[in-house]
């Protein structure tokens, strides 16, 4: 029996809030007043969907071993690099190289779900498979994707053993259906008229689908307990449950008044929302619409509660800090020339070579233990840092990533320069040993103090535009 | 123990550019400066010159790498010049290994010339972007401010200072810096501040302002070394010489194992140590005349002279306050003005102390002239409180 045996999610601590986005564009687009309520995420300007997409896997994987892990799907439309494995970077940051299978789904909004179905059927025969979808879609000023459209991520884990949602069935078209697209060269998305999309879009190619799932799954409409269906329309989803039979109480919510629209990631986005409050029996019905449609249906396990605690979607919502500083969201997603300073010119050239030889330093976060002395260090060294010890070559690879650290000092510093002045950084300690000068984020004055404990946190460190946009992520400290 | 350097060597002649916002100067006029004054008071021609130490630190914003620049510049007479650097260090590296080859007896008459030439970067501050191509991978988005920041809050948290105290003392020691600078015509920055406009100013890295930061300037200074013996014969009266040059540099334990609370310069004490031992001084509160430190941050600078062993640990502060290291107090600190106001052309600064040593040593420092100072210690530090490398020299009359 195949099924989803763990999920997880994570989304962005900021929320632009999006009253303030309104009233900074009013003057040019006034016709967006209705969508001027609530909040919607928002990327930090070292987040992207690679390290959302880590975040989420960390998050799913609370219960799981990283190293069962057989293959890696990372779902988006916004993959860092056009050539090279996104995925990859995924999974050297869990520390999984070996027999791994990665691939990137891309190219349409349901490209989460087809990657959730790649690795449902991968999993048949026991391998564990990890899905991560993620999105960190960029739109024009003052427009309504802008205030519509949210960051987030989701990561889903697929396997035959324990599985608290078993896999009833699914079922895909693919039709050249053009609602919107993006070019290659393209910062953001170009869409058609919302009526037309509507009408001869939603309604003429879901409800077949729809139909065909119910009846190859052997059930009725009015068996769906939960309908997802992530839509810019809030009332296309309803149509189309009705359509189908399914009841009006059985559609979820679309997570617009707090998240807004993920993107690729938001049908699983929506389905950890889910999974979250459902109930053994429960039977959930996944639709993704784009140049086709996906569909899957499943039930619900008695396993389900046996499903160790995470953070999940509610508890990274629930970590939340509102911003209303329009000008910042811009100047994040670098539709400000703001003037950076000449800090902001030093080379970020990346030594590729270097960074093969330490990725397990750099992205894994892999630091070492002496076999003689037992003391922790970062980075794993030749000579052993504890200086009652010196050991040579008397280091194991140490996994620091998961582990919980503390401030012992910390600074505000308004000289060097970053995105989101003053940048805090400092020394962190972790408990079995070990220590390193990292860089903070997501951080107010009010929570960095000496003592605080901190979680590290897969970053963008820097990006070399220099070179066409390739991004160095590195471990930041976060308070917890 | 080694037999060390006490009475070896003696500094036969020294010179100092004026430091400060040289637009008018590039690292080769600044050297020219320095040396000018320097080769005139030794009194020797420079083609008996047989050695020569180079220090810079950022090599790439001036002169670039090797010997070339120095021997370039001067016209020396194809001696061997060897490039220095140990970042902030650098100056007084160059100063000990022109001191070594005096008393290895390699060389009658050695040269140091320290030099940086900062001012060329179009932006205020050090420059930055250094390090390795694993570095850039994973160390901080920090800054010297940012780094020596640390030293604070860790100092306030070993000791139970609160920040209000502590701001107020590490206000002084600018305070005295400044109060001391505005008496030497050589020095970067000559104006007295009032301590309110101190206490006031701009945060750089939280809880250093802007006046808790040294400036960031030009300039470049030299010694001539010698032996006593060469310098008796030459007619030298008021000899000054060499009783301790120590070195300790950081192997990893600060920053990489957490028996350090960050609290102290690990290095400093250990240095310091062992150059008390050098130089035969027993008890340093009552025997030292004068010191300059390493102020590049003025939280460095009292931090230092408990790691010192000047004043008690976690108590200089209050030493500090008393106002022990003012003109007036009992160790005058910094009578130059210090790196605060003297300036922190960052090769030159080691070189720079000893100047002031030397003059003081003399009686020739002018208005700020001590009252017949006999034995004068220079601390010069190059790196973060985490990881760096603690240079200490002491002079003193050669009796």
């Amino acid at each position: 029996m195949v099924g989803i045996v763990a999920f997880g999610a994570y989304v962005p601590r900021l929320r632009l809030n999006r009253q303030a986005a309104y009233d900074a564009n009013k003057w040019f687009a006034p016709g967006l007043r209705g969508l001027a309520k609530g909040e919607r995420s928002m990327a930090n300007w070292d987040e992207d969907s690679i390290t959302m997409a880590v975040e989420a896997s960390r998050d799913c994987l609370t219960s799981h071993k990283a190293e069962d892990v057989r293959s890696i799907y990372f779902a988006s439309t916004t993959h860092p690099f056009k050539d090279r494995q996104n995925a990859g970077v995924i999974g050297t940051a869990l520390n999984v190289e070996q027999n791994l299978m990665a691939s990137d789904v891309g190219g349409s909004l349901k490209a989460g779900t087809s990657a959730l179905i790649a690795g449902l059927n991968a999993s048949r025969d026991g391998a564990q498979s990890l899905v991560a979808a993620s999105d960190k879609r960029m739109a024009r000023v003052a427009s309504a994707n802008e205030l519509n459209y949210g960051d987030g991520a989701a990561a889903l884990l697929c396997g035959t053993e324990n599985v608290i949602a078993r896999l009833v069935g699914h079922h895909s078209v693919s039709m050249d259906f053009v609602d919107h697209f993006r070019g290659e060269d393209a910062e953001f998305d170009y869409g058609w008229e919302e009526r037309w999309i509507r009408d001869e879009g939603y309604s003429k190619i879901v409800p077949p689908a729809i139909k065909a799932t119910l009846a190859a799954c052997k059930l009725k409409g009015s068996d769906i307990t939960h309908f997802i269906m992530p839509s810019p329309m809030p009332a296309v989803p309803k149509q189309m449950a009705k359509m189908a039979g399914i009841g009006e109480g059985a559609v979820r919510d679309l997570l617009g008044a707090a998240l807004g629209d993920t993107g690729a990631a938001h049908a699983l986005v929506m389905l950890v929302d889910a999974l979250e409050s459902a109930k053994a029996g429960d039977r959930i019905m996944v639709v993704a619409f784009g140049q086709g449609v996906d569909t899957l249906v499943f039930e619900v396990t008695a396993e389900k509660d046996k499903l160790p605690k995470r953070k999940g979607l509610s508890g990274w919502m629930a970590r939340r800090k509102e911003e209303k500083n329009y000008m910042k969201f811009l100047a994040f997603n670098d539709m400000l020339p703001i003037d950076k300073g000449m800090r902001a010119e030093f080379d970020k050239k990346t030594a590729l070579s270097v960074l093969w030889r330490k990725r397990d330093m750099i992205y894994g976060l892999v630091g070492g233990k002496c076999r003689v002395c037992g003391t922790v260090q970062f980075p794993r060294s030749q000579v052993c840092v504890n200086p009652n010890c010196h050991a040579i070559e008397s280091q194991d690879p140490y996994a620091m990533a998961g582990l919980e650290c503390a401030v012992m000092s910390f600074t505000a510093d308004s000289l060097t320069y970053s995105p989101d002045p003053p940048a805090y950084y400092g020394m962190i300690t972790f408990p079995e040993g070990g220590r390193f000068m990292a860089d903070f984020t997501d951080s107010d004055k009010e929570q960095v103090k000496v003592g605080a404990k901190m979680r590290m946190t897969f970053r963008i460190r820097d990006n070399d535009q220099m070179r066409g946009g390739f991004k160095r992520y590195f471990w930041k400290a976060a308070p917890v | 123990m080694a037999r060390g350097i006490k009475d070896k060597v003696a500094i036969l002649g020294m010179g100092c550019s004026k430091f400060g916002e040289r637009w008018d100067s590039g690292a080769e006029e600044l050297m020219l400066e320095a040396y000018k004054e320097c080769l005139k008071d030794a009194g020797i021609d420079q083609n008996q010159l047989q050695a020569a130490w180079f220090s810079t630190a950022i090599d790439e914003v001036h002169v670039g790498k090797s010997g070339i620049p120095l021997s370039t510049t001067l016209r020396l007479p194809n001696i061997p010049v060897t490039h220095v650097e140990n970042m902030c260090a650098s100056g007084t590296e160059a100063f000990r290994g022109a001191c070594y080859a005096v008393a290895s007896g390699a060389a009658d008459f050695a040269l140091a010339l320290g030099v940086e030439k900062l001012k060329d970067t179009g932006y205020g501050g050090l420059p930055g972007g250094r390090g390795g191509p694993l570095q850039a991978l994973w160390s901080a988005n920090g800054t010297a401010p940012g780094n020596f920041a640390q030293l604070a809050t860790a100092y306030m948290t070993a000791h139970g200072v609160s920040g209000e105290d502590l701001k107020k003392a590490i206000g002084h020691v600018s305070w005295k810096s400044h109060q001391n600078g505005a008496k030497n015509p050589k020095a970067h920055l000559q104006k007295a501040v009032e301590m309110d406009t101190i206490l006031n100013a701009p945060m750089i890295a939280s809880p250093l302002g802007l006046f808790d930061c040294c400036g960031v300037s030009d300039g470049a200074a030299a010694a001539i070394v010698t032996t006593p013996e060469i310098a008796k014969a030459l007619g030298k009266h008021d000899i000054v010489s060499v009783k301790a040059l120590q070195l300790s540099v950081s192997n990893g334990s600060e920053s990489g194992h957490n028996s350090w609370d960050g609290s102290y310069f690990h290095t400093t004490r250990i240095a310091s140590k062992k150059a008390y031992e050098e130089a035969g001084i027993k008890n340093p509160r009552d025997e030292i005349s004068m010191f300059e430190v390493h102020d590049c941050f003025s939280v460095t600078e009292l931090v230092t002279m408990e790691d010192l062993h000047i004043s008690e640990t976690g108590k200089g502060w209050k030493d500090v306050l008393d106002g022990f290291y003012d003109a007036d107090g009992k160790i005058p600190c910094q009578i130059d003005g210090g790196l605060k106001c003297f300036g922190h052309p960052i090769g030159a600064s080691g070189l720079r102390m000893l100047y002031e040593m030397y003059l003081q040593l003399q009686g020739k420092a002018g208005p700020r002239q001590l009252k017949n100072p006999r034995i004068g210690m220079t601390h010069n530090l190059g790196g973060a409180p985490r990881e760096n490398i603690s240079s200490v020299a002491i002079v003193g009359r050669y009796e």
